[in-house]
């Protein structure tokens, strides 16, 4: 019953913001348009755009540039995030080495790295995937070395009561531990992959939703713009529910605390 | 009376299970000074006796048993286990841990079988033994659940189940029962009891709990409120076993012992609550 409400009151926000957003480009009111179509498009022509883009089947290319992106970003940020992680956490003197220039990088807004990466690595995917990986590794990195750091004393003492040697203490102890972390940050650095590939391509590329995004862009084609932003809403929220479900079977050992109620 | 049961275990002769001789414990304090947690204590405990520890909080109880299991070095004294020094860990002994020390990534059947997996056991007979030791503590059908998915009295029998089925010789406990409600300790204790009389092994039991100790143990060793606690008392318990812990509380001579036990325990308590306050 209230799910059923719930989604007839989730759909009504829906109908009614492109309700008026088509109204207040439509119709003029007191022999003014609020928002003008040229800097807003409306509604029907966004939805044309859409649709001719699945129609003709352009729209699969440029998606599947940026999902090889995102994806190539997240395998290698992931990738990079967990060694180096490991790496710091049981070697701390590494880690206070380097503690001072991880901060400073991570501290630095990534897009800055955009045009160096583009002039190193050319327009092609690897310099979106460069940026996207600058992204994934911190968040990883972070998260695996707190992971590794936070094991619980009590069930690290218990493991090796139990005749743990160290190799079989970082399989069963300190590998899930870390891993358990990883995957708790699973959407916020698969989101962080997404943001590295669209703005790669937005900045320079011949391919991809940001590609498409900025083109429409460059010739005022308002439309496209919003179209390409609804495609890329929609991406993101398959991914999304993509990495929900892969959670749910990777986490199943952990108690659902906050989880939300549908 | 009941000294029969325990007195074939003590023979003369033969090397204690546990003996801390003067073992001391100090902390480096961050102010440059030295607190010492626990100062020369003396205990021993046989092969196959049941020894509980009781002593108001912040005594140091804990440590004692960290340093039985070597997990921790003592400051002072030495530890000798079945005769020989203690160096590195106390690869004999198995440890209930008082707070949650399950791997929470592992079923309750994956955690009672680490054990003898990490020793070199194939995994099918390991689970195999597992599966038989959950059926022992009462969780046969429990074996796939998490821990998150078991109570805290369940997650007990699991790491019971956990530490022996690699059959240590010695068991060490610290206050195992502790966070568990009234009712559920006592099952716990019977449990305990049933287990330990099927091999009588050395065990080291902390507690705080008076009633418990008795209940549970072939003798009962008190230790005074810290710092620098030490070891003030030494009883042995006259009852009867096999026991059941809720009839053994009815017994006159339960409650002859657990009198004279408190009067010298109440005043270390109240103590060690001067003392905790007063910080």
């Amino acid at each position: 019953m209230r799910r059923v409400q719930l989604i007839v009151l989730q759909v009504l926000v829906a109908v009614v913001s492109i309700a008026l957003w088509h109204a207040l480009t439509t119709y003029p009111i007191f022999g003014r348009t609020l928002l003008p179509p040229f800097f807003f498009s409306n509604p029907l022509d966004v939805a044309q755009q859409v649709v001719a883009w699945f129609a003709s089947g352009v729209i699969w290319k440029h998606l599947w540039v940026t999902l090889i992106e995102a994806l190539l970003a997240f395998v290698i940020g992931s990738v990079g995030g967990v060694l180096v992680g490991f790496w710091f956490a049981r070697q701390p003197r590494v880690a206070a080495v380097f503690d001072p220039y991880v901060k400073m990088v991570n501290a630095l807004p990534r897009v800055v790295l955009a045009p160096i990466f583009t002039l190193w690595l050319g327009l092609g995917i690897w310099s979106k995937v460069a940026l996207g990986v600058t992204l994934v590794f911190f968040i990883v990195f972070f998260n695996v070395y707190q992971g590794v750091k936070e094991v619980s004393p009590t069930v690290l003492a218990n493991a090796r009561m139990l005749g743990m040697s160290e190799r079989q203490l970082m399989r069963h102890v300190y590998w899930p531990s870390a891993l358990s972390w990883m995957f708790s940050s699973l959407h916020t650095s698969v989101g962080f992959a997404v943001v590295g590939a669209v703005v790669g391509e937005y900045l320079g590329s011949a391919a991809g939703l940001g590609y498409l995004i900025q083109q429409a862009e460059g010739v005022f084609d308002v439309a496209g713009v919003f179209a390409g932003m609804f495609v890329l809403a929609a991406f993101v929220i398959v991914i999304d529910t993509l990495v929900t479900m892969v959670e749910k079977r990777l986490l199943v050992w952990r108690p659902a605390v906050g989880e939300g109620r549908p | 009376m009941a000294e029969g049961a325990t007195a074939t275990a003590r023979n003369n002769g033969q090397a204690m299970a546990v003996a801390l001789t003067g073992v001391g414990v100090a902390f480096r304090l961050a102010g440059g000074g030295v607190y010492t947690a626990v100062e020369r204590a003396t205990l021993n405990v046989a092969d196959g006796e049941f020894v509980a520890i009781v002593g108001p909080t912040g005594c140091g109880k804990s440590t004692l048993l960290n340093i039985a299991a070597g997990l921790m070095p003592p400051s002072a004294g030495g530890v000798d286990i079945f005769g020989t020094s203690l160096a590195a860990l106390n690869r004999q002994a198995g440890y209930l841990f008082q707070a949650d020390a399950l791997f929470p990534w592992k079923t309750a059947l994956e955690n009672v079988a680490i054990g003898l997996e990490t020793a070199g056991t194939p995994q099918a007979e390991a689970r195999a033994r597992a599966q038989s030791w959950l059926t022992r503590v009462g969780l046969g059908s429990f074996g796939d659940r998490y821990p998150h998915m078991l109570s805290g009295g369940q997650r007990k029998r699991v790491g019971l189940a956990q530490v022996l089925i690699r059959d240590p010789k010695i068991l060490l406990m610290d206050e195992p029962f502790g966070p568990l409600d009234a009712q559920t300790r006592q099952i716990m204790g019977n449990l305990l009891l049933d287990l330990w009389n099927a091999d009588r092994k050395a065990v080291l039991f902390v507690t705080h709990d008076l009633e418990e100790a008795i209940a549970l143990s072939d003798r009962v060793v008190i230790m005074s409120a810290g710092p620098a606690a030490r070891v003030i008392g030494d009883w042995r318990v006259p009852l009867a076993r096999p026991r059941d812990i809720s009839e053994v509380r009815l017994d006159p001579a339960f409650h002859e012992l657990h009198r004279e036990i408190w009067h010298m325990l109440k005043a270390e308590v109240i103590k060690g609550y001067a003392q905790t306050e007063g910080v």
